[in-house]
C-alpha cells in the first residue's frame, strides 16, 4: 500500500444555510479543499451523506456533486454509513489512494438538516437503527444513548460528571470560526436544561445544523499530515443483543486496527476528535478508543486531562455539541480539525506540537464506526 | 410504513416468536439470516412475555409518527429466559420505572398510518399485574 | 336453546383498561350532578377494541390450557370496531395464533354482540362443527359529551372458549334463549361519532322489556326459578337498571352483587354482561348455578344458564378481573379527552 497524504483542506461554517442547496454547500467547502491542494488533478470523488434522500428526497449524490462542481466525468459515489457517513467515506478514498487505484482523490461530506422541522430530524436520525424491532418501538437516537447514560450512571458517575463532556466542547469552541455554538455553557445550565431523553438533557445534545467538509488525498511525498491509520468496524445493530451495552465494540475493534496500522498506542496520540452526539456518547467512545480506562472517562474530562493542554486534548474545536454535527459532513469536520492542528493551523485552538491525532466517528448506536489517524511527517 | 412491511412481521411482534440456531442453539429476536457460528437452520421459538426492566428512557421529543404517545418509557428488558429486546413500557407514570421492576408483555397499537391509513400493533409491556 | 352436545366453557378472561374517569370531574365539566355509576374506565392511548380483546383472548387461553391453533372461531361483538371495514377477529386470531384454520368475524348487535357471538360458539361446538370456538366482547364506548351516556360509555370487555363439555370445563351450558324486536332506542348511523338514543324509550319498551322476555323465556323453558340460582347477571349500563329488573324477576341483590362491575368499570357495552359473568366466575364454585342475560339496544337480549365445575378452581388463577379494576389510576377531563383521541394534534 502507498502512504496517503492530506494535501487540501476545506470547511465551511456550520449553520443553518436557509437559501442554500445541499450541493452548493458541498461544492464551497471541496473548491475550499481543492484551493487548499493547490490541485485540480482530481481523479474521484466521495461524497458522505447520511439523510438527503430522506431531507431532499435526493439519491445519486455522486453525480450531483461532480455535476455541480463542473467536473462532469469524474467517478463519483456517495458513502452513508449513518452518521459516520464523513468518516467511512474518508477511509474509502484513503484505500483508494493507498491502493494506487487513484491519484488525487476529493472526499467531501454535505448535509442540510434544516430542510426539515426537528422532528423530521428525530426521525432521520433513528434511520439509522433498524427499523422493524428497534426503531418501531418509537424510541429516538437521544433515547438510546439514554438507557446507556442511565446504565453509567448507576455504575461510574454523576449526572455532572457526565455532562462536563458539553461544558467542555463549548469552552474549546469559543473562537471558532467554523462552529456553530461558539460560546460557553455552564455545567448548571446543562443540568438545568429540559430532558429530552431521560437522563439526558437537552444541553447534553448536538443540535440541528447544515455543514460541509472535504479534504484532498494523494500519494504521501516529502512532507505534510499522513494518514498512518484507517479502520471501519460494526457490531450488532441492536443495544439488547450486545453482552456489555457500555462498550462500543466497534469503536474498540476499529481503534485496535487502526492504531496497529499507526504503529501507535492510545498513548501516543495527541489530539483525539470523538462523536460525542450526545454527552455519554463521547464518554463512551474515549473509553472504547482506549484514552480512558472503563468507567473513567468523566475522570478524565473533569480533570481537564481533554484540554487544549492536557493529556489529551479532545474535541479541540467544540465537537459535536458545540461546532456542531450536519451528520454526514462530521466525520470530515473530524478529520480535517485533526489535519489542521498537525499542521499547526488551528489558531486559537491550537495543540502545542500536535504530532498524531485521531478522529473517531459513529453511525447508529455505535453499530458502525471509523477511526482515522493522522501524523505529522518530514517537518 | 407499507402494508408489506407491517405484515411480514406480525407473526413475531404479535405473538414474540424468535428463532433459534439449529447447530448452536443461540436465540434470536428478531430473527436472522444466519447465526454467528454460519449456521442458515433455525426453529421458532416462544419468547417468555415477563420479565424485568434493565435500563429505560422517557421518549419527549417523538420520531414522526409517535407524536401523540409522548411522554412515553422506552426499556432495554430482560425477559426471564435470558433474551433481551426493548420495548415501550405502558401503563406507568414514567417516575415510576425502576431498574428491576417486573413487567409482562401486553398487545397495544404502536402507530397509526394517518386516520385513513392502516393501524399497527405490537408488543410492549406493562407492569406486571399480579 | 339447547345443544346436541353439551357445551361448556373451558376458559374465560376479562380485562379493564386502568384509567378512570370519576362521575364528579363530568359534573365538574358541565356543572351537572348526575352519577348514574360512581366512576367509568378510560383507554390508554394505545388501546383499542382490537387490544382489549387480545388482553382477554390470551387470558382465556392460557386458563383454558388449551393449543390456541386449536380454536377454530374467534368471533368479537363490539360497537366500537377499530377499522369500519376489516375484521378486528383477524387480529385477535393472529395475535393468539389460532390462524389460519380458524372462522372469524365481527358481530354488531349494540350492546348484545358478544352475547351474539357466544350463541353462535355455543352452536358450532354444540353442533360438533368446532372443537373450541372463542366469543369476545369489548367495547370503547361512545358517549357524546354533555349527554347522559358519558357518565357511563366505557371501555373493557371479556372472552369465552366454548368446548364440548369435560372435566376441563370451568361451566357447563344448560340452556340458552335469545329474544328480539325491532325496537330503535339507540342507534348510531354510518360515519356518525357518536351514537343517539331515545331517552327515556331505552328503559321500560327497551331494556326492561327484553331482558324479562328473554329471562322469562328460558326460566320457563327450564323450569328453574330465580331462587334455583346462586348467581345472576344482567346487562348493566348503569347501577339502577340491573338492581331494579333483578328484583321485578324475583332474583335478589344478592345474586347479581358479585357481576355489578358497573359502579367502578362503567357501561362497556358489549362488554358488559361478558365482563359480569366473569367477575361472578371468580368468585363461584362448583356446583353454582348462574344466570346470565344481554341487552343490546335494537333490540334483544340473550339469556344463558351456567353451571361451574370443578375445574374453575383450578383454572381461575392470574390476575382476574377484580385485579385489573383495583390497579387504576383517575384522570380529569382534559386527560380522559386525550384518551379517547378527541384533542387534535
Ligand atoms: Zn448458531
Amino acid at each position: 500500500m502507498r502512504r496517503v497524504a492530506v494535501a487540501g483542506v476545506g470547511l465551511i461554517p456550520v449553520k443553518e444555510y436557509w437559501d442554500r442547496s445541499l450541493q452548493s454547500l458541498f461544492a464551497e467547502a471541496a473548491l475550499k479543499a481543492l484551493k487548499d491542494a493547490g490541485t485540480d488533478k482530481v481523479d474521484s470523488v466521495y461524497v458522505a451523506n447520511m439523510s438527503g434522500s430522506f431531507m431532499q428526497d435526493q439519491i445519486n449524490m455522486g453525480a450531483l456533486v461532480t455535476d455541480s462542481l463542473g467536473r462532469p466525468g469524474l467517478p463519483a459515489v456517495r458513502v452513508e454509513a449513518g452518521a459516520a457517513s464523513g468518516g467511512v467515506a474518508f477511509h474509502e478514498a484513503v484505500k483508494a489512494v493507498a491502493s494506487g487505484y487513484s491519484e488525487c482523490v476529493l472526499v467531501g461530506g454535505a448535509e442540510k438538516m434544516s430542510d426539515v422541522l426537528p422532528e423530521a430530524a428525530t426521525t432521520a436520525l433513528v434511520m439509522s437503527e433498524e427499523q422493524e424491532y428497534t426503531a418501531y418501538t418509537g424510541v429516538t437516537q437521544a433515547g438510546l444513548s439514554a438507557m446507556l447514560h442511565r446504565l453509567y450512571l448507576d455504575l461510574y458517575a454523576e449526572p455532572a460528571q457526565v455532562g462536563m463532556m458539553a461544558v467542555k466542547g463549548h469552552d474549546h469552541s469559543v473562537g471558532c470560526k467554523h462552529a456553530q455554538y461558539p460560546f460557553r455553557m455552564s455545567i448548571d445550565r446543562a443540568m438545568d436544561s429540559p430532558m429530552e431523553a431521560d437522563p439526558i438533557h437537552m444541553m447534553e445534545c448536538s443540535g440541528v445544523g447544515d455543514g460541509a467538509a472535504a479534504m484532498v488525498l494523494v500519494p504521501a511525498a516529502d512532507s505534510g499530515v499522513e494518514v498512518v491509520g484507517s479502520a471501519v468496524a460494526t457490531d450488532c445493530c441492536s443495544l439488547a443483543i450486545r453482552r456489555d451495552p457500555l462498550i462500543f465494540e466497534s469503536v474498540r475493534r476499529a481503534a485496535e486496527k487502526a492504531y496497529s496500522m499507526a504503529g501507535v498506542k492510545p498513548d501516543d496520540i495527541d489530539l483525539a476528535e470523538v462523536h460525542d452526539d450526545f454527552t455519554i456518547n463521547g464518554i463512551l467512545s474515549l473509553e472504547a478508543l482506549g484514552l480512558a480506562g472503563w468507567g473513567e472517562a468523566t475522570k478524565l474530562v473533569a480533570g481537564n486531562a481533554t484540554d487544549k493542554d492536557g493529556k489529551i486534548p479532545t474535541n479541540t474545536f467544540g465537537g459535536l455539541k458545540a461546532r456542531g454535527h450536519p451528520l454526514g459532513a462530521t466525520g470530515l469536520y473530524q478529520v480535517a480539525e485533526v489535519a489542521l492542528q498537525l499542521r499547526g493551523a488551528a489558531g486559537d485552538h491550537q495543540v502545542p506540537g500536535a504530532e498524531v491525532g485521531l478522529a473517531q466517528s459513529m453511525g447508529g448506536m455505535a453499530s458502525v464506526s471509523a477511526v482515522n489517524i493522522l501524523r505529522r511527517f518530514g517537518v | 410504513m407499507s402494508v408489506p412491511r407491517y405484515w411480514r412481521n406480525e407473526v413475531p411482534r404479535y405473538r414474540l416468536m424468535g428463532r433459534k440456531c439449529v447447530a448452536c442453539g443461540a436465540r434470536y429476536f428478531p430473527a436472522q439470516p444466519v447465526c454467528t457460528c454460519g449456521g442458515t437452520e433455525f426453529e421458532d421459538i416462544k419468547l417468555v412475555e415477563a420479565g424485568e426492566v434493565v435500563t429505560w428512557t422517557v421518549i419527549r421529543s417523538p420520531p414522526l409518527g409517535y407524536e401523540k404517545y409522548a411522554p412515553y418509557v422506552v426499556a432495554l428488558v430482560e425477559l426471564d429466559d435470558g433474551m433481551r429486546l426493548l420495548s415501550q413500557v405502558v401503563d406507568v407514570d414514567p417516575a415510576d420505572v425502576k431498574a428491576g421492576m417486573r413487567v409482562e408483555a401486553v398487545f397495544r397499537k404502536v402507530r397509526e398510518d394517518g386516520p385513513s391509513g392502516i393501524i399497527m400493533y405490537g408488543y410492549k409491556f406493562r407492569p406486571m399485574v399480579e | 336453546m339447547k345443544t346436541l352436545r353439551q357445551v361448556g366453557i373451558v376458559g374465560y378472561g376479562a380485562y379493564v383498561p386502568m384509567y378512570r374517569l370519576n362521575a364528579a370531574e363530568i359534573n365538574r365539566m358541565w356543572g351537572t350532578s348526575g352519577a348514574p355509576v360512581e366512576e367509568k374506565s378510560v383507554v390508554a392511548l394505545d388501546e383499542d377494541t382490537v387490544t382489549i380483546s387480545v388482553e382477554c383472548a390470551k387470558q382465556a387461553v392460557r386458563r383454558a390450557r388449551i393449543d390456541p391453533s386449536l380454536i377454530g372461531a374467534v368471533y368479537v361483538g363490539t360497537e366500537s370496531k377499530p377499522y369500519a371495514v376489516k375484521p378486528s377477529g383477524t387480529i385477535v386470531a393472529e395475535a393468539i395464533g389460532a390462524t389460519p384454520s380458524v372462522s372469524t368475524a365481527d358481530y354488531e348487535f349494540a350492546c348484545k354482540a358478544g352475547t351474539e357471538a357466544m350463541q353462535t360458539c355455543i352452536g358450532l361446538v354444540g353442533s360438533g362443527m368446532q372443537r373450541y370456538a372463542m366469543a369476545i366482547g369489548a367495547d370503547t364506548a361512545q358517549g357524546r359529551p354533555a349527554d347522559a351516556l358519558e357518565y357511563t360509555a366505557a371501555c373493557g370487555g371479556a372472552a369465552y372458549i366454548f368446548a364440548e363439555r369435560s372435566a376441563e370445563t370451568v361451566a357447563y351450558l344448560e340452556a340458552s334463549y335469545s329474544y328480539v324486536t325491532d325496537t330503535p332506542d339507540f342507534w348510531r348511523r354510518a360515519k356518525e361519532m357518536y351514537p343517539r338514543h331515545g331517552n327515556r324509550f331505552t328503559g321500560e319498551p327497551a331494556y326492561f322489556k327484553h331482558i324479562t322476555g328473554a329471562t322469562k323465556g328460558l326460566l320457563k323453558e327450564t323450569g328453574y326459578g330465580p331462587e334455583e340460582f346462586k348467581y345472576a347477571v344482567f346487562h348493566q349500563p348503569n347501577t339502577k337498571f340491573p338492581i331494579t329488573v333483578a328484583r321485578s324477576l324475583g332474583f335478589s341483590v344478592d345474586q347479581i352483587n358479585p357481576g355489578l362491575v358497573v359502579g367502578k368499570v362503567g357501561n362497556t357495552y358489549a362488554g358488559s354482561s361478558p365482563m359480569g359473568l366473569a367477575a361472578t366466575l371468580d368468585v363461584a364454585e362448583p356446583g353454582d348455578r348462574i344466570f346470565m342475560v344481554s341487552y343490546g339496544s335494537g333490540s334483544g337480549s340473550d339469556a344463558f344458564i351456567f353451571t361451574a365445575q370443578d375445574a374453575l378452581r383450578d383454572k381461575r388463577g392470574g390476575p382476574n378481573l377484580k385485579g385489573f379494576i383495583d390497579r387504576k389510576r383517575n384522570v380529569d377531563y382534559a386527560t380522559y379527552l386525550r384518551h379517547r383521541g378527541q384533542i387534535i394534534q
